[in-house]
């Protein structure tokens, strides 16, 4: 589904090489997590992968399912299947929710040559898909993200995805600044996305959000590159011990 | 103090092939002052106060430039709305294009007719309303207008007026320079929506004086047309009475220039007055709204919300004053100005002003200035919005708080739609 070969990556503006030579394969149907110290180059890596100005590509190669994303418009990313869930989603004010929703669904469509959503199919969908994620009517009305709580945001996120239904679902640490329960509710969204068709990149740094949604591969992300990539297990080590063995083991 | 011969000169040469019209003995009274006022001010010039950010020179010429006529692909504004129709061609009154001049709870007719009559309402208003509204801010034009202006509309509401009335101004001439002098009055209780639309002419000078008696309600949404060449310059005075409503909603897109100027008296307790605008401007375009609000009267509501897109070259100015006299206590006035600058090369000009002599009052004025945002234009493309749409999304958006002060919503939808489509005929992608 994702292969990511080699790549290297710098500021736009400065001379601050941020991602040293990442190589990531996720196949089709997996969940692979990705974790690592603060400042290592995860959120870079997924805002890279989506398209987000500022970024220079020195080196190496990123595909969906054999296309170059690098190549692509942000928006043509999103056609193509690709979805990242912000790790801080922006708040939007005067652009309502739906009509926000509704514009990206249909966008989507027609570019993929499917024929767009009637406002009733729509309203039943989001309807459904939002009333599992425990986000009201009422926020559905609200400009996008705006006056939301963290939680809120991150829930938004996920609704979005659902609406959306991408190939490639990119989640930066959509379980921060979630309490308990809205993890367990996020993480079945996700979970009820999960298909053969289907992949997550689900960066985090706490064991606890894979304990409900169980990654097939677990990576470690330091210094720009992935260092070490195992199962289950690893996150479990990080959880225990943190990133100071890991690291002098690769070193 | 002496006018400086320039002004003289120039204020004399643009009166010289204009004739005063004949009428009532009010009327030619009321007219012969307003030269006279006219020519004590003389016309604008660059150096004073309020005219720094726009050039009058296009206002002030003899003759008016030329301006094409633009053959627009969208359905007439407000088409499907239930309104009593009032043409005006070139500044002409047309009636068999119009509909017949009645409506229940309206007394309504032509301004030649009632300037005609020698006992008429509108002698209390006709002229006096622009007179007040002179200091302390000269505004030439009006006073023009008011000499010289012989076509328009005087309406007497007295009571819940059914439908809107909507006044039609067509340009089908290059050439032509039209004035038309509006009087209006909303007596107590009574609810009217007065609808303008079009550019009217190829230099437009217009004059509305709205006086809103105690309990009234004035509603104002008008749409300046499309043309690209066109120049305009109009006044709305309004005086409000107590627990009155005066709401007026400005949309322009388009225009070589265009000056609205707005004069807002509350003199009676608890009044309400909000002003909005929105305007759009791509290239050869300057706009500039002038308001000045004063409060003279208890727990008085003002609002002025307008806002500015531009591009290539296009340039927007906001001079508002928000005067809250003595003993205007429990004022609440608010004032927005605001510009998003699609390129670099606009250019927004904003004076915002507050002038307080009353110390329990919340007033508040804030104008910025800004490009588009790229974190949420990022965000919108990430979901597979074109960057297009996406740029189009948040103009909207931007736009929203002026547009949200239209209170009908079949008129805010009509608004709305020719807003997405100015947009979408210069969409990139
Ligand atoms: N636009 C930018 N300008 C300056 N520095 C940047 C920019 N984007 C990223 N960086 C730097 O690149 C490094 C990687 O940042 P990134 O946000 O990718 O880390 P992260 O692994 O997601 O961290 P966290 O776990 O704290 O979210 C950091 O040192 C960060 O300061
Ligand atoms: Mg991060």
């Amino acid at each position: 589904m994702l292969n990511i070969n080699n790549l290297h990556v710098k500021l736009e503006e400065e001379e601050k090489q941020i991602l040293k030579g990442v190589n990531l394969d996720v196949p089709a149907g997996q969940v692979h997590a990705i974790m690592g110290p603060n400042g290592s180059g995860k959120s870079t890596l997924s805002y890279v992968l989506s398209g987000r100005d500022g970024y220079e590509v020195t080196d190496g190669s990123a595909t969906l399912e054999g296309e170059d994303l690098l190549e692509m418009e942000p928006e043509e990313r999103a056609s193509a299947g690709l979805f990242l869930a912000f790790q801080y989603p922006v708040e939007i004010p005067g652009v309502g929710n739906m009509t926000f929703l509704r514009t990206a669904t249909n966008a989507q469509r027609k570019a993929r040559g499917e024929e767009e959503l009637s406002a009733a199919d729509f309203l039943k969908q989001i309807r459904e898909k939002a009333k599992s994620l425990k986000i009201d009517a009422d926020m559905l009305k609200r400009p996008v993200n705006v006056g939301f709580s963290g939680g809120e945001k991150k829930r938004n996120e996920i609704l979005q995805m659902a609406m959306l239904e991408p190939k490639m679902c990119i989640l930066d640490e959509t379980d921060s600044g979630l309490d308990v329960d809205a993890m367990k509710l996020v993480a079945e969204g996700v979970n009820a996305l999960r298909s053969e068709g289907r992949s997550f990149l689900v960066i985090t740094h706490y064991q606890r959000l894979l304990d409900h949604i169980k990654p097939d591969v677990v990576h470690i992300m330091a210094d720009g590159k992935i260092v070490k990539t195992g199962g289950p297990e690893l996150a479990l080590e990080v959880e225990n011990n943190g990133y100071a063995d890991l690291l002098s083991e690769v070193a | 103090m002496a006018l400086p011969q320039s002004k003289v000169d120039e204020t004399t040469a643009r009166i010289e092939g204009l004739t005063l019209p004949d009428g009532a003995v009010w009327a030619n009274a009321a007219r012969t002052s307003a030269l006279g006022r006219l020519q004590e001010m003389g016309l604008p010039g660059r150096r004073d106060e309020y005219w720094r950010f726009t050039r009058p020179e296009g206002l002030n010429a003899v003759e008016a430039a030329p301006a094409a006529i633009l053959k627009s692909d969208e359905p007439p504004m407000f088409d499907g709305i239930d309104r009593l129709k009032i043409v005006f061609r070139d500044g002409e009154f047309d009636a068999e294009a119009s509909d017949e001049l009645a409506l229940e709870g309206l007394e309504i007719e032509r301004l030649v007719d009632a300037t005609s009559t020698d006992i008429h309402w509108a002698k209390e208003i006709f002229g006096a309303l622009e007179a007040r509204g002179q200091t302390p801010v000269a505004r030439p034009f009006a006073a023009l207008n008011t000499a010289f202006a012989s076509e328009g509309i005087v309406i007497r509401a007295t009571k819940k007026v059914s439908k809107p009335i909507s006044l039609i101004y067509l340009h089908e001439s290059e050439v032509s320079d039209a004035m038309l002098h509006f009087v209006i009055r909303v007596e107590t209780g009574a609810d009217l929506t007065v609808l303008e639309n079009g550019p009217a002419a190829a230099r437009f000078n217009k004059c509305m004086e709205v006086e809103i008696a105690d309990g009234g309600a004035f509603h104002h949404v008008r749409a300046q047309g499309r043309d690209h060449e066109r120049q305009a310059v109009t006044h709305i005075f309004a005086k409000l009475g107590a627990e009155s409503v005066f709401k007026s909603f400005t949309l322009t897109v388009n225009g070589r220039l265009t000056r609205n100027e707005a004069v807002i008296e509350m003199t009676g307790d608890d009044g309400v007055a909000h002003i909005a605008g929105a305007a759009l401007g791509d290239g050869d375009f300057h706009h500039d709204d002038t308001v000045f609000v004063t409060h003279d009267a208890l727990n008085g509501e003002s609002r002025q919300v307008f806002k500015k897109v531009l591009r290539n070259g296009a340039v927007g100015a906001f001079q508002g004053k928000i005067l809250v006299k003595e003993g205007a206590q429990k004022t609440d006035g608010y004032q927005i100005s605001q510009s998003l600058l699609l390129d670099e090369d606009a250019q927004f000009l904003a004076k915002p002003e507050l002038e307080i002599y009353a110390d329990d009052v919340a007033c508040s004025h804030g104008s910025t200035s800004g490009a588009i945002d790229d974190g949420a234009l990022f965000y919108l493309r990430a979901r597979g919005i074109p960057k297009g749409i996406a740029q189009d999304l948040l103009t909207l958006s931007f736009l929203a708080e002026a547009i949200d002060e239209i209170e009908d919503e079949a008129i805010a939808a009509d608004i709305l739609g020719r807003l997405e489509g100015w947009l979408s005929r210069r969409r990139d992608g």
